[in-house]
């Protein structure tokens, strides 16, 4: 009943918190889409460079977001960004490339060598082949790759809050600092929910984004 | 024409030198169906796929009416060389047909040219248009999609095909239909075909000529007549089988074998003059009773003729099975084992009487042409050796 007072009496807050929290999350996946895409297509052409990018990507992933929001602090503070909205979307780009790169390069290794060889044997240069028959083909595990990268790091994104970036963590901190449980579960399950509902979106996307026929 | 000079491929493998192609020279002349034939791993495919490039020659040339390929642009060279591969190789995200249209589109055609060029092309393999266009390829049965696979390679109307092991995937059934549908295409559009099998069948019947492989080197090359009567040596006959003999029926159709049956009685006839008329023309067994139409209706035996009284209709026999004129002589001698007949009378579209093709027919025939090639064999001895 508290809980439900708290979210009525604070809608304006939640929903600004919620904006601000879709707003990071999205530019960084944006951003880390528009890299790691093209990233894991372009080591689809050499074996070992993708071996070393993709442990390269799994061990970024594997540092707490605690520490890399502690190891930009010093480094962005240089450019006076120490805290805030830089390092928050650095962080998740960073985190998003594992997914989206490997994602992206397991789709396009993975067309099957029968159609790679027509394509080839067709007179289809590099370039025709990619835009019209691997990048179709592999749309829909890339996606699966962005939608894995947004679910994720709708989580990170919470602690965020603690460097100042805003967004739902923002409720979960306060709640924790203040000892008001009130706020920690209504941010604790905004974030959940937001999570849910971005992934049921995104694959609906997904499957709107995939051609027909496969 | 295809002409391959010298043309050698070695791969450097972990496991050492593997030559793929050993310095095959050939020559695929226009318009005609060259098969390379050959156990797995002989060098078909790599033979093949150095035709359109997709694999570099080690050394050697591969010249395409005259012209070294080598020194084309490879993109552009591919385009003018229909490709179709086993695996099919239709892509999955384009519509029946988008994938016929893809390289008319690449060579710049108009979009109502190449939008009637794909309805055309269905046509010619029997596919409703209307039903087919917009299927994509998930949506077909295999043996639909080899055909698409086919007229896809045809569709920018290329004056050479190359296909490696097109059928090889399709059940038994489905495959036979789809060479005969291939071999029909074949003689409408006379296009220069490179075609890999492994299969002595097949390449009996599609082939113009047929190049046998082993171990990256070309063994023999000629007609599918020659390889059957004259193996060049021992892998040569161990590969097109015992039954060469047999094979080599499938070559001959029942028009060359005809024997034209002049001598025919009516039902009306009298025995009488059956058993005369089978004297005159010398039949020993039997003659066959037709129809006003001249189409056979039975046959009369000599020995019932010879014993029995009466009218031809009475005594009749049925006929058990006809052949057509185009049939060829595997499926007829298959006919007459089934039937345990020693002749089978061919009939016309019509249905009318052509002639009978007997076992001594085409006994006689395969032993004749064993002999003329054998004579002109000797001939050429001969005349190496006269001064
Ligand atoms: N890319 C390759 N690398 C190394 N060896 C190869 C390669 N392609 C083919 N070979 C070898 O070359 C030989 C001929 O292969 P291939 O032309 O595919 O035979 P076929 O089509 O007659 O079955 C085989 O021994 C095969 O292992
Ligand atoms: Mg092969």
């Amino acid at each position: 009943m508290e809980i439900l007072d708290f979210v009525m009496t604070n809608l304006d807050l939640l929903g600004k918190l919620t904006l601000e929290h879709i707003a990071l999350v999205g530019v960084a996946v944006g951003l880390a889409t528009l890299t790691g895409v093209p990233i894991g297509i372009a080591i689809t052409q050499n074996e070992r460079v993708a071996t070393v990018v993709l442990y390269v990507a799994s061990i970024l992933i594997t540092i707490p977001s605690i520490a890399l929001f502690g190891i930009m602090i010093p480094i962005l503070s240089t450019i006076g960004h120490g805290i805030g909205y830089l390092p928050a979307v650095i962080a998740v780009l960073l985190y998003s490339q594992l997914p989206i790169i490997r994602n992206t390069y397991t789709a396009i290794h993975n067309v099957s060598p029968g159609l790679r060889e027509a394509a080839r044997g067709i007179g289809m240069t590099s370039g025709q082949r990619l835009q019209k028959v691997e990048i179709p083909l592999s749309v829909p595990l890339i996606m699966a790759g962005v939608r894995t990268a947004v679910v994720m790091n709708i989580g990170v994104m919470a602690i965020a809050a603690y460097i100042g970036a805003g967004g739902l963590g923002v409720l979960i901190s306060r709640g924790i600092s203040q000892s008001d449980p009130r706020q920690l579960v209504v941010g604790a399950i905004a974030v959940s929910l937001l999570a849910i509902i971005a992934d049921r979106s995104l694959l609906l996307l997904q499957r709107k984004l995939t051609p027909r026929g496969l | 024409m295809i002409t391959l000079d010298n043309l050698t491929k070695i791969f450097d493998t972990d496991r050492g030198v593997v030559s793929a192609a050993d310095h095959i020279n050939m020559e695929v002349p226009q318009g005609e169906i060259c098969v390379l034939l050959g156990p797995s791993g002989c060098g078909k495919t790599t033979t093949l796929k150095m035709v359109n490039r997709i694999i570099t020659p080690t050394s050697g040339r591969v010249l395409i009416n005259g012209k070294d390929t080598s020194e084309q642009d490879t993109v552009s060279l591919r385009r003018s060389i229909g490709y179709v591969i086993q695996q099919i190789g239709l892509f999955p995200n384009m519509t029946i047909e988008e994938n016929i249209s893809i390289v008319p589109k690449l060579i710049g055609w108009d979009k109502s040219r190449y939008l009637k060029r794909a309805s055309e092309l269905l046509e010619m393999v029997a596919m409703d248009p209307a039903i087919f266009l917009k299927r994509y390829p998930n949506e077909l049965s295999g043996g639909q999609q080899q055909r698409i696979g086919v007229i896809r390679a045809l569709a920018a109307d290329p004056p050479v095909m190359l296909m490696d092991e097109p059928f090889g995937a399709i059940d038994p059934i489905n495959r036979e239909v789809i060479q005969d549908e291939f071999l029909k295409l074949h003689r409408e559009l006379k296009k220069t075909v490179m075609f890999v099998s492994h299969d002595i069948d097949e390449a009996v019947k599609m082939a113009d000529r047929i190049a046998i492989f082993k171990e990256g080197k070309l063994i023999q090359y000629d007609t599918p007549d020659d390889i059957l009567s004259h193996p060049i040596n021992d892998f040569v006959k161990g590969f097109v089988g015992r039954d060469r003999a047999l094979k080599r029926l499938q070559l001959v159709t029942v028009a060359e074998v005809l024997e034209t049956e002049s001598s025919v009685v009516t039902a009306e006839d009298s025995l009488a003059t059956a058993l005369q008329r089978m004297t005159d023309a010398g039949y020993e067994r039997a003659i066959i009773v037709v129809d006003g139409d001249g189409r056979p209706v039975g046959y009369v035996s000599r020995s019932v003729a010879t014993t029995t009284k009466g009218n031809c209709g009475q005594h009749s026999y049925n006929l058990r099975t006809l052949v057509r004129p185009e049939d060829d002589l595997r499926t007829v001698a298959s006919k007459m084992f089934t039937h345990d007949a020693t002749w089978l009378p061919c009939v016309s579209e019509h249905g009318k009487l052509m002639g009978v093709v007997t076992q001594r027919g085409i006994t006689h025939h395969l032993g004749a042409t064993y002999k003329s090639s054998h004579a002109k064999e000797q001939n050429l001895q001969h005349a190496r050796v006269a001064p």
